[in-house]
């Protein structure tokens, strides 16, 4: 069973989103995401600054076997995107709660945070899948 | 087993299986001014009817001397090229999916790649694309693509390209929110001047084509202008003749920082110019854009033991995995010609191209100057250029190319339909098949031509 914290927010489509002290919110793709992919060989980042709507597609996760999406779980703005994915992709393999994190928004709605899944219902949703 | 895939019972039984009565039925969907009309073909030949009248037909072209280039370009190919190209392994090339059956075929597309970025000086080249105007529109789409600064699609075009790439490109991209921008030519000099380039200043542009050599035949001032497209934040798209970079300045050196797309028709490395094709585009482009290329590309890695092999690789952006997000449609290469060529390649090496490309040049010479020895011939640019140049006739050129004709020569390319401001405009070309006595036989056609008592009284 792959690693759910319980202090995270998650979406359907395998992002966790961790919040700030300072209310940006911090997103990546979840350890099932990153197992499911294999060995990622590249992360495709925006560039900070870009305005995105919940849903939209704001960064590609490309492993040996495939290229996905990244939507954004919340709308905001782009703040900061996780440059060390740029030489070392296999950072979203080791570490995808912590060092493999891909970007910061900032959320236009504060409370948007909260109506993500919880650690729970995220697993249910992993369960569902398998 | 038979050639033929499936029976007509084997069609029965597959339309049943979705329910359609018949095969017209599956094109339902294509509105009706869309389909072509029923075909009017005559009942079918065998084999032995169809070759009798293939042969009739090719020997009704005869054996004419040829100087029309246009895109499409003669050049002596070695015997080896295609005598080891058609070899049984090479000759079925399909794309190398299966890595562990297709060691042979991925690894003459690595050598076509190595060579490819070492005549263009570009970081990466990908397998090949279909032709040279199809790898423009492709080079267009990646443009944009790439250059998240531009967020307009506009993509400058020069008038100087070749008049039918820059149609395909437009026909391809302008359903995909890409306009073209045709930049005007210098009327003396044939080439795009740095200065026609000011009034875009401070506009969202995402790319800047340039050709070199350019349609006309004529060398571009490619530093300039590449410097003004960076300067821009625009990317910098080369269309570049492969024969001629054994002679001219790589487009990855083009000013301070070098192209970052080279595209071309690869023809002109070991395909004859048989009616038209299959000719093949080329692709090469910087690191950082690798992940927008479209088409294959081959890489050299090392087995569990060490070994070194061959396999595709950047696969997960194309076609077959990403679907309706890939990178471009395209999902294959041309194997069989980027065979020849690379074979063609490196039969001449470096110094048997850079040959070719300086004959071709002296040969081009030595024809400008003998034609426009010819009255009411005269060469309508002034400045260097590679191995085609642009003549204007006193005497309308498709009479006078019809009359060449008649003489066993075709005389060049028309440039009346597609730049009439150039008036009765030539374009010809040598190559370095061409001996002194073909030149010579070309001035003395086209001087007693020239003389002709033209079809129209002349008013006096």
């Amino acid at each position: 069973m792959s690693d759910i914290p319980g202090d995270l927010r998650y979406t359907k489509s395998h992002e966790w989103v961790r919040q700030e002290n300072d209310g940006t919110l911090t997103v990546g793709i979840t350890d099932h995401a990153q197992e499911s992919l294999g060995d990622l060989v590249f992360i495709e980042l925006p560039d900070a600054g870009r305005a995105v709507e919940v849903g939209e597609e704001c960064a590609v996760v490309e492993s040996v076997k495939a290229a996905s999406d990244l939507y954004s779980p919340v709308s905001g703005e782009v703040v900061a995107v996780n440059e060390a994915l740029s030489d070392s992709p296999e950072l979203g393999n080791q570490s995808p709660y912590e060092d493999g994190w891909i970007l910061r928004i900032r959320p236009a709605d504060s409370a948007a945070f909260e109506n993500l899944l919880d650690a729970d219902a995220y697993r249910e949703v992993v369960e569902a899948e398998s | 087993m038979p050639f033929i895939p499936h029976t007509e019972d084997d069609v029965r039984a597959m339309l049943g299986a979705i329910g359609a009565d018949d095969i017209e039925a599956l094109f339902d969907e294509i509105p009706a001014e869309l389909r072509s009309r029923e075909l009017n073909l005559p009942p079918a030949l065998n084999e032995m009817q169809v070759s009798r009248l293939m042969m009739e037909r090719a020997a009704r072209d005869g054996a004419p001397l040829n100087f029309i280039g246009a895109g499409a370009y003669e050049h002596h190919i070695p015997a080896a090229v295609w005598e080891i190209a058609t070899r049984g392994e090479f000759y079925s090339a399909y794309t190398p999916y299966q890595a562990e059956a297709s060691q042979g075929t991925l690894q003459v597309i690595y050598e076509f790649q190595s060579m490819m970025t070492a005549l263009t000086a570009m970081d990466v080249s990908n397998a090949s694309l279909y032709d040279g105007a199809s790898a423009l529109a492709e080079a267009c789409l990646m443009a944009v693509r790439g250059n998240r600064r531009a967020k307009s699609g506009r993509i400058l075009m020069p008038a100087t390209l070749n008049p039918v790439y820059r149609r395909v490109a437009d026909t391809i991209c302008r359903h995909q929110h890409i306009s073209q921008v045709l930049v005007p030519y210098c009327t003396d000099c044939g080439a795009t001047l740095p200065d026609a380039l000011k009034r875009y200043e401070g506009e969202d542009i995402a790319a800047v084509v340039v050709s070199q050599p350019n349609f006309f035949g004529m060398l571009e001032d490619v530093d300039a202008i590449t410097d003004w497209a960076h300067a821009q934040g625009a990317l910098v798209i080369a269309v570049v003749n492969p024969v001629s970079l054994a002679l001219l300045k790589p487009p990855g050196k083009w000013g301070e920082r070098g192209a970052d797309i080279v595209c071309g028709e690869g023809q002109p490395l070991g395909a004859p110019l048989s009616s038209g094709g299959p000719y093949f585009g080329f692709m090469c482009c910087t690191q950082g854009l690798v992940r927008q290329m479209p088409g294959r590309i081959v890489g050299r890695t090392v087995d569990l033991d060490g070994n070194p092999g061959y396999t595709l690789t950047l696969q997960p952006r194309e076609q077959h995995i990403r679907r309706s997000k890939a990178t471009s449609n395209i999902c294959t290469n041309q194997g069989l010609v980027v065979t020849a060529a690379t074979v063609h390649m490196a039969l001449l090496g470096p110094e048997g191209l850079e040959r070719v490309a300086a004959a071709s040049h002296a040969n081009a010479r030595a024809l400008v100057a003998r034609l426009t020895a010819i009255d009411g011939v005269e060469a309508v640019f002034r400045g260097p250029y590679f191995h085609e140049a642009v003549l204007r006739l006193q005497r309308p050129v498709a009479d006078v190319l019809e009359r060449l004709a008649e003489r066993g020569l075709f005389g060049g390319y028309a440039l009346t339909r597609d730049y009439p401001e150039l008036g009765e405009a030539l374009l010809v070309c040598a190559t370095e098949t061409k001996t002194d006595d073909d030149l010579e036989r070309y001035a003395g056609a086209l001087t007693e031509v020239m003389q002709e008592r033209s079809p129209a009284p002349a008013t006096v």
